[in-house]
């Protein structure tokens, strides 16, 4: 009986729609809060540098005189503990996920006031 | 006795991604003698424990492992609250178990697929990792992270599942279950699957307990120990009985990880079914004070976490004793006197996570 259970079982997936998404097509839209990128809003931001300590990754320079804050998406470990520590609320995460880019390991260029 | 050849296996092999050396020394076709090697992906985690605050370390005993991540920083959570004495609330800790469990299941399935295609059943390996990826969805949607969960805190949690979430999670569980259902048929009956399975790697019952074996492998062959069985989290009211297989061989470990898939499907559903309201964390006061040891039952088996602590925000020493290290005494002896050919599977039947062995 394997090659009946076999047509069988083809057919069945003749009928169907593929498992996987054409994915340059059709994205799946990010789930709500899933851990995905750091934004800052910047003209909040004391450059108190609590993230800078914090952070277990290192991916975060703060520079209070200069009033520096950047952060490096590829060393970015994703784990929120920024948003978290954050005393004035200025950090955030957003749920899509950080995009590819041209330079390597590079952080992000400074943002400034 | 034939001319002795040594043929090297690893670090970087087609079979398996895990970077672990071994030197067969082969007579023939037979191993007759294995030297293993590992300490290429050292991290040096546990020195990072002098540098990280205690609360912090979390995030990074989380990247322990990227596959029982969320039980390595939960083991963890469980060793600061025991120096701390702190009373996790009754939900976290139901809260802890879910997700214990879902950890455990996507394991399991990344585990067949991975066997799967060692054995060369590429189709078998894709089915397999198509139930993972609703797996993975549920995990991403309840935590935020699709394999590093970050939900672990210490004295709770990070975050809550609702309500209408854990009865909707129930609903896909029975779905995914009924896949798992068809896929572990074909593992447990098909003819050219128990050809590479049955018979082979045998690890005797006296063997397992001598070497040290845990989680699958040392169930496998007889011992009913699973962590699990004391309690932490909530097991203790989820009448938790372990699964125990007496083949002794690698058979037997697939059937010991399919049925742990079922058991912990079952599982989430008690705790589902008992979950209490109420809060899901403990405020932490103060910094931890002595010393402690924490154990929890992980996919791959029992993982040891030892933590110590001198009253400051940083902690003196940090520990962890992963179950593939336990593993890779037994590992070896199944290995001496096995085929070339089988060197693979039964590398794999170990589940060997070598980055959280290395750290």
């Amino acid at each position: 009986m394997p090659i009946a259970k076999m047509t069988s079982s083809v057919l069945k997936i003749l009928g169907k729609k593929p498992s996987t998404r054409a994915y340059p097509f059709y994205k799946r839209p990010a789930f709500k809060d899933a851990r995905g990128k750091i934004v800052i809003d910047i003209p909040l931001c004391i450059y108190c540098g609590i993230c800078m300590r914090r952070c277990p990754a290192n991916a975060i320079f703060t520079n209070i005189k200069e009033k520096v804050w950047t952060i490096d998406h590829f060393r970015c470990v994703n784990c929120k503990l920024c948003v978290d520590v954050c005393p004035k609320k200025c950090l955030s995460m957003e749920s899509d996920q950080a995009l590819p880019s041209t330079t390597r390991l590079g952080p992000e260029p400074s943002l400034k006031k | 006795m034939g001319k002795q050849t040594i043929i090297p296996f690893g670090p970087q092999h087609p079979v398996l991604p895990e970077p672990i050396h071994l030197d067969l020394v082969c007579e023939d076709e037979k191993v007759v003698d294995v030297i293993p090697k590992i300490g290429f992906i050292h991290r040096g985690l546990e020195k990072l424990i002098e540098k990280k605050e205690f609360t912090d370390f979390v995030h990074i005993a989380d990247r322990v492992c990227g596959i029982c991540s969320f039980i390595h920083g939960m083991t963890y959570c469980m060793a600061i609250e025991g120096v701390m004495n702190i009373e996790v609330p009754p939900r976290a800790q139901y809260l802890r178990v879910i997700w214990s469990e879902f950890s455990r299941i996507h394991s399991h399935l990344l585990w067949l697929g991975l066997t799967a295609d060692a054995f060369g059943f590429e189709n078998l390996f894709m089915a397999t990792w198509r139930i993972r990826e609703h797996i993975l969805d549920i995990i991403e949607e309840t935590t935020g992270g699709r394999v590093i969960f970050g939900a672990s805190k210490i004295g709770g949690t990070r975050r809550d599942i609702s309500n209408d979430k854990l009865k909707d999670i129930l609903k896909e569980l029975e779905g995914i279950e009924a896949q798992i259902r068809e896929c572990s048929e074909v593992f447990l009956k098909d003819s050219s699957v128990k050809s590479r399975l049955v018979g082979v790697g045998v690890l005797t019952k006296e063997d397992a307990y001598k070497l040290g074996a845990v989680g699958p492998m040392l169930r496998a062959s007889g011992h009913d120990y699973d962590v699990r069985m004391s309690p932490y989290a909530a097991y203790q009211e989820l009448d938790f009985v372990p699964v125990v297989e007496n083949s002794c061989d690698s058979y037997g470990r697939c059937v010991v990880r399919i049925k742990e898939l079922y058991q912990s499907c079952r599982l989430i559903e008690k705790a589902v079914a008992k979950i209490p309201e109420g809060a899901i964390e403990t405020k932490i006061v103060g910094f931890p004070k002595g010393e402690y040891f924490a154990r929890s039952e992980q996919p791959r088996g029992e993982v040891v976490y030892y933590v110590k602590g001198d009253g400051t925000k940083m902690l003196k020493r940090f520990r962890v004793r992963t179950p593939t290290f336990a593993n890779l005494p037994p590992l070896l002896k199944v290995l001496t006197g096995c085929q070339l050919a089988d060197v693979p599977i039964l590398v794999l039947t170990i589940d060997p996570c070598i980055s959280c062995t290395e750290r």
